[in-house]
């Protein structure tokens, strides 16, 4: 479980986050919705200390990140995989090379050992027999399932995916869903997905928080959240002209 | 600050020992081209603008060979080919580590909970700590063959007095400055340019302006240790 409390984070003098406190949970898909530049990215930044907050708690299962030391901080981060926005790759090394990493850094696997979990993940996001190219030999989705993988090899206690649909076909859409769903449960990590895609929320979204203007400004479920009468929440939701004529009316 | 999270205890030595061979490699025998052809034409250069200079018949022939041996030894091999290495290699590092931060891989290796600032620059600094002083003797012994083969075939001294002159009068305590001065400048060069890579903001074109600022500093830095150093030394 992380638990976030009154956070609050500022640019210069723009606020972009705006006292939001969660809880997310353990063994669910918490979902993290809201416009673009609405401040999903930097609340996930703050929560995993590459943003320091203005103020605020982030705690890990009651362990108060926020005023940890930096060698604190590392040993709860050595738990956390993370899916940035851009992915992140590591430029100089190969596909198998990155996902490898973790464990290189973090385990005494034998060669084999991480061959084996190495290709075990490359091949639950779909990238089996691309070991050897470069991250600029890849797509732009295709680098996403690639960082996904880097992010699960070493089976984290707190999972976070800052869009791993954005550049995906909806099929493929689906198995990246299904496959962070499946490990949320059978492993019970904590695991955080940011998403625009309104597909995925539905399909894994056991608790969703729906960010408005730097505000927590909606939280419930999928199944709630078709039956709110939240006009912010119900725009973001039936935003294109053909879903506004499925839009429930009051 | 930055110095002492590059000086902090490693997560896995063996990563370290890896990155520091892949290092040496790439910062060390990537320059070895560039270095030698430099050296050699330098070399030429000095002894034939040496003998063209002493045309006193005070002055013995051999001088030719003796002065381009010892403005190679305690000057040209040291500073201008680390001025040229602050160039290729500075530039290299910044805009590497630069890259690195702007598309978050630093981020990355943060999250994973590495120190990143010793994983990334810890190993190029060793490297080219260690493999600097072999590319500048290197450089050394190419400058004054290039010398050898150049003013002889110019005709600006005879083999036997070239010889003779890089002979005489050779003081190892110059080879040792110019060694200790190439340890310090390797430091420099990796030091600052990867500090100006690690603390890149925004994109590319700050990458490219991080690149070029450390080429510059690592010059002015290098001249005034340099200074500093011959002070202290030679003095
Ligand atoms: N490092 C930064 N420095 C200054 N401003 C920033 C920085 N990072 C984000 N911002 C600002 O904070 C706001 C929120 O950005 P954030 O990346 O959190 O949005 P987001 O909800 O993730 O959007 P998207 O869905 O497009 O990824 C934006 O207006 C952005 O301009
Ligand atoms: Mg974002």
């Amino acid at each position: 479980m992380i638990e976030i409390k009154n956070i609050n984070k500022s640019f210069g003098d723009r606020k972009v986050v705006n006292d939001v406190s969660f809880v997310f949970e353990t063994g669910k898909t918490n979902i993290v919705i809201g416009e673009s530049g609405s401040g999903k990215t930097t609340i996930l930044k703050v929560m995993v200390g590459l943003h320091a907050p203005d103020s605020g708690v982030v705690e890990y299962d009651g362990r108060p990140f926020t005023q940890q030391s930096e060698k604190e901080k590392q040993e709860v981060r050595k738990e956390i995989g993370m899916l940035f926005q851009g992915g992140a790759l590591f430029d100089s090394l190969t596909v198998e090379q990155n996902v490898a990493f973790p464990l290189d850094m973090f385990t005494n696997m034998s060669q084999e050992e991480k061959n084996e979990r190495v290709n075990y993940c490359l091949a639950k996001v779909k990238l089996e027999g691309r070991n050897k190219l470069f991250p600029a030999e890849l797509s732009g989705g295709m680098k996403k399932r690639a960082a996904l993988a880097r992010a699960i090899a070493n089976n984290p206690k707190y999972l976070f995916c800052d869009e791993p649909n954005s550049g995906l076909d909806p099929k493929t859409s689906l198995v990246i869903d299904a496959l962070i769903k499946e490990i949320t449960q059978d492993l019970g990590m904590t695991t955080v997905v940011i998403t625009h895609d309104m597909n995925s929320v539905m399909e894994i979204g056991q608790k969703i928080l729906f960010i408005y203007k730097g505000n927590n400004w909606w939280t419930g479920t999928n199944k709630e959240i078709l039956t709110t009468d939240n006009e912010e929440i119900l725009d973001f939701v039936y935003a294109s002209e053909f879903l506004k004529q499925l839009k429930p009316r009051k | 600050m930055l110095l002492k999270r590059v000086f902090g205890k490693p997560e896995k030595f063996s990563m370290y020992y890896k990155q520091i061979l892949y290092e040496i490699d790439s910062l060390g025998i990537g320059s070895l081209w560039l270095i030698a052809i430099i050296s050699v034409f330098m070399g030429g250069v000095i002894t034939i603008q040496s003998a063209y200079n002493f045309t006193s018949p005070f002055i013995p022939l051999y001088a030719v060979g003796l002065g381009t041996r010892e403005s190679i030894v305690l000057e040209f091999s040291p500073t201008i080919v680390s001025l040229i290495l602050a160039g290729k290699v500075g530039s290299n590092i910044a805009s590497e580590i630069g890259t690195m931060r702007i598309s978050e891989q630093i981020d990355a290796l943060e999250i994973m909970g590495i120190n990143s600032a010793g994983y990334l620059i810890l190993p190029k600094v060793v490297a080219a700590m260690f493999i600097n002083p072999f590319l500048i003797t290197i450089s050394m012994f190419l400058g004054v063959l290039g010398g050898y083969i150049m003013g002889v075939a110019s005709g600006a001294c005879t083999s036997y007095e070239y010889i003779f002159g890089i002979q005489s009068f050779f003081i190892p305590f110059n080879i040792y400055y110019s060694l200790t001065k190439t340890v310090i400048f390797a430091f420099i060069i990796t030091s600052v340019s990867a500090y100006h890579g690690y603390y890149t903001t925004g994109g590319a074109l700050e990458v490219g302006k991080a690149s070029t600022r450390s080429v510059v500093y690592n010059s002015i830095l290098i001249l005034v240790a340099n200074l500093v150093i011959t002070q202290l030394m030679l003095v």
